[in-house]
């Protein structure tokens, strides 16, 4: 699994091997062949750059050209063992209902997003006064596909408050394991193993 | 290769019947064909490729009536994404076409050519008898069957009809089913047919003269659909044809015109116009989800068969959409589909013309499956 992006890593390593996965935004398939080709994985993916799925497809791989707050629904009930956004939620329209869907095809799902509550976003917005630009947020506020900016503190009273299952926590500071404790300080990376 | 069967301009009569969807059966029928490459000793690396209306068998050799290279020499060769190197290809011509198929002008059993006689044949007949091929060549599975427009409604069709026998399946810029718009422009072009005294109820074929300028026109509104209104305007515009003024009179004053009128005669000399009835009427017909209970996605429930559908930004003839409510159906049924709308300023055409995209795309896919 070497070469993944850390949140990444921490997915493909707790898949269990032979399954069925749906990788939401899966981009040009970095994880869904590392999946296939180390864990024998049956993975499929959504993603809606074209150049992207012409990558993944090229790789050998299943990928749909789509949109995640959209062509969810075509995909049946409890179609997959998991169904993975990573780093894509707080770019959908409506995130709950993604969710949502994400719940219903996967029978488990991952979810992985960017903190925004992160002491360095905290320290922009409070000493600088600007919307954040930093490694992890690289583009300023009228260019990014960050709509939805969501903390780790949000997103588990957001899950708490739905009667989600929470699994698995993991969080990540500078690509190494941070406490779940001050997580929404310290943590620049959330992963989450969500159950209906 | 020793083996008769296999090479170019290649003719197979196939003796056993053919039932159709229409009702009637074809007592015996004839395929031309062409295949390229080697069998492998499993017989398992075949590729069929599928032509659109106008095609025919000859997709990586010179066509005999034009001259011109092959219609699809950018995907299918040595080292191109339909390698000729580790695949045998075949490529057929549909039954109802001209190019040595049974259709409208080849001969029924009275010697005469069969005109209206043919029976109205569907997508899935054309299918039907390239499995009869397929028989004759001793090769049960396919690792592909590829096709563009009409091509890639017959390989949606083998997915449909023979799961089994397709391990996967290319379809770029087609459609599971004709809109009401896709029959419209072909009535135009087959009123237009039969609108031409030359015609004389399809047996024209003893009198030497067949209906040129029906065909003509038919193909004239047809290659209309095949551009996008961007490229028209990119490659003409209102540019007038070596003259500085308009004349005021009927003449092709404008470039599309003379463009148009060029694109119709040159048809008209290689095409049978008794054809182009039959196969813009199979595709008029052809309603995948219809043979389906009305569900597309009970097409391909269970397969086993990997899917990659591609569709053109600029294809207005067979959308973007079309190719999502396909995939929409693979996804409902589990199947393994890709899916990529490229980007494309041609238009439907987009499919035949240079695309590394494309290429990457369909190499790339049909390599994993390898």
């Amino acid at each position: 699994m070497s070469g993944l992006r850390p949140d990444l890593a921490i997915i493909a390593a707790h898949v269990a091997p032979g399954s069925r996965v749906l990788d939401v935004g899966c981009g040009d398939g970095a994880l869904m062949a590392a999946l296939r080709d180390d864990r024998g994985v049956d993975a499929r993916g959504l993603e809606l750059d074209p150049a992207d799925v012409a990558t993944a497809v090229a790789r050998g791989l299943s990928v749909v050209q789509g949109d995640a707050d959209t062509d969810l629904k075509d995909y049946p009930d409890a179609a997959f063992d998991y169904a993975i956004l990573s780093q894509t939620l707080q770019t959908t329209r409506r995130p709950d209902r993604v969710l949502d869907e994400l719940l219903r095809i996967g029978r488990r799902a991952f979810v992985s997003f960017p903190n925004f509550a992160h002491w360095r976003v905290r320290g922009s917005l409070l000493f600088g006064g600007r919307m954040p630009v930093t490694r992890l947020l690289p583009l300023e506020w009228y260019e990014t596909p960050n709509i939805h900016h969501v903390t780790i503190d949000d997103f588990r009273a957001f899950v708490a408050q739905r009667g989600i299952t929470v699994e698995g926590a993991w969080f990540l500071a500078r690509g190494a394991p941070a406490r779940p404790a001050a997580a929404n300080v310290f943590a620049e990376h959330a992963v989450f193993l969500l159950r209906r | 290769m020793s083996d008769a069967r296999f090479g170019l301009n290649r003719i197979a009569r196939l003796g056993s019947p053919l039932p159709l969807d229409g009702g009637g059966t074809l007592s015996s029928v004839d395929i031309a064909y062409e295949t390229y490459g080697t069998l492998s000793p499993a017989r398992d690396n075949a590729i069929l490729i599928c032509h659109a209306l106008t095609g025919d068998q000859h997709v990586a050799s010179d066509h005999p009536v034009t001259g011109k290279p092959g219609w699809w020499t950018r995907m299918v060769g040595p080292g191109k994404p339909v390698d000729t190197d580790r695949h045998l290809v075949i490529a057929t011509n549909v039954i109802g076409s001209c190019m040595g198929s049974s259709g409208p002008a080849s001969a029924a059993a009275d010697g005469c050519p069969h005109g209206m006689r043919f029976p109205v044949i569907t997508i899935r007949d054309m299918v039907r008898a390239q499995a009869m091929l397929l028989d004759h060549l001793g090769i049960d599975t396919l690792a592909a069957v590829v096709g563009g427009s009409m091509g890639g409604m017959q390989a949606l069709s083998w997915a449909a009809t023979f799961p089994a026998r397709v391990r996967s399946a290319v379809v770029i810029a087609s459609t599971a089913r004709h809109s009401a718009q896709n029959i419209a422009f072909h009535e135009v072009g087959r009123q237009a047919i039969m609108a031409d005294p030359k015609w004389r109820g399809g047996d024209y074929y003893s009198s030497g003269d067949p209906p040129s300028a029906g065909l003509a026109v038919a193909r004239m509104a047809a290659h209309i659909t095949y551009l996008s209104e961007a490229g028209l305007t990119e490659k003409f515009g209102r540019k007038l044809q070596a003259r500085e003024a308009k004349t005021f009179g009927f003449d092709a004053d404008f470039q599309v015109e003379s463009y148009l009128r060029h694109q119709g005669l040159a048809f008209s000399d290689r095409f049978d116009a008794n054809s182009y009835l039959y196969i813009t009427r199979a595709l008029d017909y052809f309603d995948l989800a219809e043979e389906h209970g009305g569900l597309l996605a009970n097409a391909f429930r269970g397969a086993a068969t990997r899917f990659c559908v591609v569709s053109f930004d600029t294809d207005w003839l067979y959308p973007t959409r079309e190719s999502r409510n396909v995939v929409h159906a693979l996804n409902a049924a589990g199947a393994a589909a890709s899916f990529v709308e490229l980007s494309s300023p041609y238009g439907h055409d987009a499919f035949l013309l240079e695309s590394p995209e494309l290429n990457r795309v369909v190499d790339g896919f049909l390599r994993a499956g390898a």
